[in-house]
């Protein structure tokens, strides 16, 4: 018998995050991420640890700066609209230099938008959301085991860099069922810095601590930036995670995350049998982007053709990665559609014309 | 010879940014007094708001954050909860806590959370130069009511210990005055029973302190508290508007 | 358990146990070291409106767990019939509730497979159960798996509280098996 169980994401997200020891769950219920918050609410009190329903995503998000600041392994999740209303809180947790997760199960957008699979979430993941010079590290897992494994990581990754930390997935993979095992989730790295600047108390015995993102000086808040820009240089080359399926021979390469790049995978395999040379590049980081591999490839093949389901947003880092050494096409389909491999195998042979 | 003044030492010894006159130097030094009386400086976290006393981070000597416009109940809620043993306060103005914070004020006190809230009110807004604010008197006039605060278009003055006195999870309410000797003397303790509610593990507690702000008033200090008795007063009146602290205790 | 690569889509109304019987075929691929995933609809159509989950069951690693075209279908009202009958892949299996679904299933490519579910339950006294006989039925003519695999996937889907419950739905797929 399989040591296996099967498991909704937004369970086994939840179910991860406790095992790597966060205790505070800060939350407000949106579709299609509540199954989540209703997991912590079962099972943190057995933990010894807090579920807290909070009055708004805006309440939840500040609760979540309140705990990282006292020094806690905290998290949130929302999805799409619960996120806008998070964002300031994100871009105030960021420049406080406070590590926490953060869990966007994207649904499509504008406005309310619908509640089926998104990724028009990734400008907003990726290039701010919340206001200010400043980054999330970003993973976008693709499966439910992905999902459980870079949950462990996204705390290390916070607490290392002292920087909010998304897991973005998408409406499929957070109501999606898989087998999952929990063995590779880590209570947190041996290694990872002490959190002296917490605010727990000065108890007479230390100079005080604050939890702070205002600096009325320019030159000082200009080198707080700077010093936090050094950190996302070193994010930048140390937490790059991607997968290369495929592309040692590809002529063609397929660029796409999370569950799209699934959807691709299915599309590879049927113009693999057709004779055509096509690989896959899935990037796991969204921030830190896998640029690198991406120019690299991008040298050698007659193009790549990006599917998101967006209009197109991750499409515009690809094309910066390229850097015009080869064109870059997209396909996507938005709103919560679903994009499926036939339309994507004629997306790529419209791309490539007769050439095989 | 014997020292009969100092600084407080849960006060920081930097000259503050506050206008001449204003009278968050006062309530300032009595949460510090306060604190060192209860000899709970080393275990206290502040938060801070935004608005006048947005730097009150740097004016206490205990840890402090600094929370978004608004929500420094929310903030210290997740403090408080990590570390239930430590006392969490919050220091926050009329605009922080009674227009954009409304919400995360109501709920801290519905959820009966062990914080204390100091709230500073003398209303207007001090910081942006003179608006309105939620607790502005009908009539007044500010920046952004130059002629006066109309009903029809402003709405009325939020009186927060009355609203909150209304939810099960209020612990103790009080609202106080610095405009004398006498009730700066009450205001001080008003806050240390504030403060020690929560040591005592009774739930949310709240002072409201009648601030007066000669600067976007237009009068000097004399004629403010002037105003502040002939006018505030009658809006806010002073007292106790919650005490559950009594009870368990016969 | 076959070695196939076996995509099912499961549908009906909302309340007939479309994503339990779903749960119940990942299960027991699971439990018998196949590659699985189980994708619900999800939203306010859960509630009366109609249902469906998709099930992959394989001996691959699983690419897009959204299945376009089942080589399974169980259908348990007219709508998902008429949604989803002309996706099922040449060769592959309908099944269907007949006493819930009275046209035929006009496929002629397809194994067809008809069942009075809903009747034969009410008929033993196991009202909801119309959805375990008809798996049970799909089960054995489509030669997914055998009932023991399937009990296995069973006995995985409830609760170990819930024994009751547990050889309620025993008697059900095996009554769908027999049928």
């Amino acid at each position: 018998m399989s040591d296996k169980v099967l498991m909704k994401g937004n369970e086994a997200l939840a179910e991860a995050a406790i095992r790597a020891n966060c205790r505070f769950f800060f939350g407000y219920p949106i579709t299609p991420q509540t199954e989540l918050a209703a997991y912590m609410a079962k099972k943190m009190p057995k933990a010894g640890g807090l579920f807290m329903q909070a009055e708004s995503e805006v309440a939840a998000i500040n609760m979540v700066y309140g705990a990282a600041g006292a020094g806690a392994r905290v998290m949130t999740s929302s999805s799409s609209p619960g996120i806008s209303l998070k964002s300031e809180g994100i871009s105030y947790i960021a420049g406080a230099d406070l590590p926490c997760l953060v869990v966007n199960i994207v649904r499509g957008g504008p406005g309310l938008g619908g509640i089926q699979p998104a990724q028009s979430d990734y400008f907003q993941a990726t290039k701010g959301g919340g206001h200010g010079d400043y980054h999330m590290v970003v993973l976008a897992p693709a499966s439910i085991q992905e999902i459980v494994d870079l949950t462990g990581e996204a705390f290390d990754i916070a607490d290392r860099y002292r920087t909010p930390v998304m897991i973005m997935g998408d409406g499929m993979l957070g109501q999606m069922m898989e087998p999952v095992t929990f063995e590779n989730v880590g209570k947190g790295a041996s290694d990872l810095p002490e959190k002296t600047w917490a605010t727990d108390g000065t108890h007479m015995k230390r100079k005080k601590n604050i939890i702070n993102s205002l600096y009325l000086q320019p030159e000082d808040l200009e080198k707080l930036v700077l010093e936090r820009e050094q950190r996302y240089q070193v994010i930048k080359e140390k937490e790059v995670r991607y997968e290369a399926s495929m592309i040692d021979d590809a002529e063609y390469v397929f660029v796409a995350y999370g569950t799209t790049a699934r959807i691709v995978k299915n599309a590879i395999k049927t113009l693999r049998a057709e004779g055509y040379k096509v690989g896959l590049i899935r990037p796991i980081t969204l921030f830190p982007f896998p640029e690198k591999i991406l120019a690299e490839t991008a040298k050698r093949v007659k193009g790549m053709l990006c599917v998101e389901m967006s209009t197109g947003q991750m499409v515009y880092d690809v094309r910066l990665a390229a850097n015009g050494a080869c064109p870059v096409e997209f396909f996507g389909r938005t709103g919560g559609v679903v994009p499926v491999p036939d339309e994507i195998i004629a997306s790529f042979k419209k791309m490539v014309g007769g050439d095989k | 010879m014997a020292i009969v003044f100092e600084r407080p030492h849960s006060l920081t010894d930097v000259s503050s940014h506050y206008c001449p006159g204003c009278t968050h130097g006062i309530i300032h030094r009595l949460v510090a007094e306060v604190i060192d009386e209860l000899g709970i400086e080393g275990t206290t976290v502040g938060v801070a708001p935004v608005g006048c006393s947005v730097m009150a981070y740097n004016y206490f000597e205990c840890d402090m954050q600094e929370a978004a416009h608004g929500r420094a109940p929310a903030v210290a809620t997740g403090i408080k909860r990590v570390h239930p043993e430590n006392v969490v306060f919050t220091y926050q103005g009329d605009g922080d806590l009674a227009a954009i914070g409304t919400a995360e004020t109501v709920h801290a006190a519905t959820r009966g959370e062990n914080i204390t809230v100091i709230f500073v009110n003398n209303a207007i807004y001090g910081m942006t130069g003179g608006q309105m604010a939620p607790t502005s008197l009908v009539g007044q006039i500010t920046q952004t009511t130059p002629y006066g605060r109309k009903t029809e278009t402003q709405g009325y003055p939020i009186n927060v210990c009355e609203m909150l006195a209304t939810l099960e999870g209020s612990a103790y309410l009080e609202r106080v005055s610095v405009d004398s000797v006498k009730n700066v003397k009450a205001a001080k303790k008003a806050i240390k029973k504030a403060f020690e509610t929560q040591i005592a593990g009774k739930g949310f507690s709240l002072v409201e302190v009648l601030s007066i702000c000669p600067t976007n008033w237009g009068m000097d200090p004399i004629e403010s508290l002037d105003w502040l008795r002939e006018n505030m007063m009658k809006q806010y009146p002073l007292g106790v508007y919650k005490d559950k602290t009594k009870e368990g205790e016969e | 358990m076959n070695n196939q690569h076996n995509e099912i889509i499961l549908a009906g109304f909302g309340g007939q146990g479309i994503l339990f019987i779903g749960k119940v075929l990942a299960s027991a691929g699971l439990a018998f070291h196949k590659e699985v995933s189980w994708l619900p609809s999800y939203g306010p159509e859960m509630r009366g409106g109609t249902a469906n989950c998709r099930v992959i069951i394989s001996e691959e690693p699983i690419g897009s767990p959204y299945i376009v075209t089942p080589n399974m279908l169980i259908a348990m009202n007219k709508p998902s019939l008429e949604k989803f009958e002309d996706t099922v892949v040449p060769g592959g299996y309908i099944a269907i509730d007949s006493s819930l679904i009275t046209q035929e299933i006009h496929r002629k490519d397809v194994t067809a497979i008809a069942i009075p579910a809903t009747k034969i339950a009410a008929d033993m006294g196991m009202r909801k159960s119309a959805n375990m006989i008809l798996l049970g039925k799909f089960v054995k003519e489509s030669g997914l798996m055998t009932l023991d695999e399937l009990k296995e996937g069973v006995k995985k889907s409830v609760p170990a509280t819930k024994t009751a419950m547990l050889e309620t739905n025993f008697k059900a797929v095996e009554l769908g098996f027999q049928s």
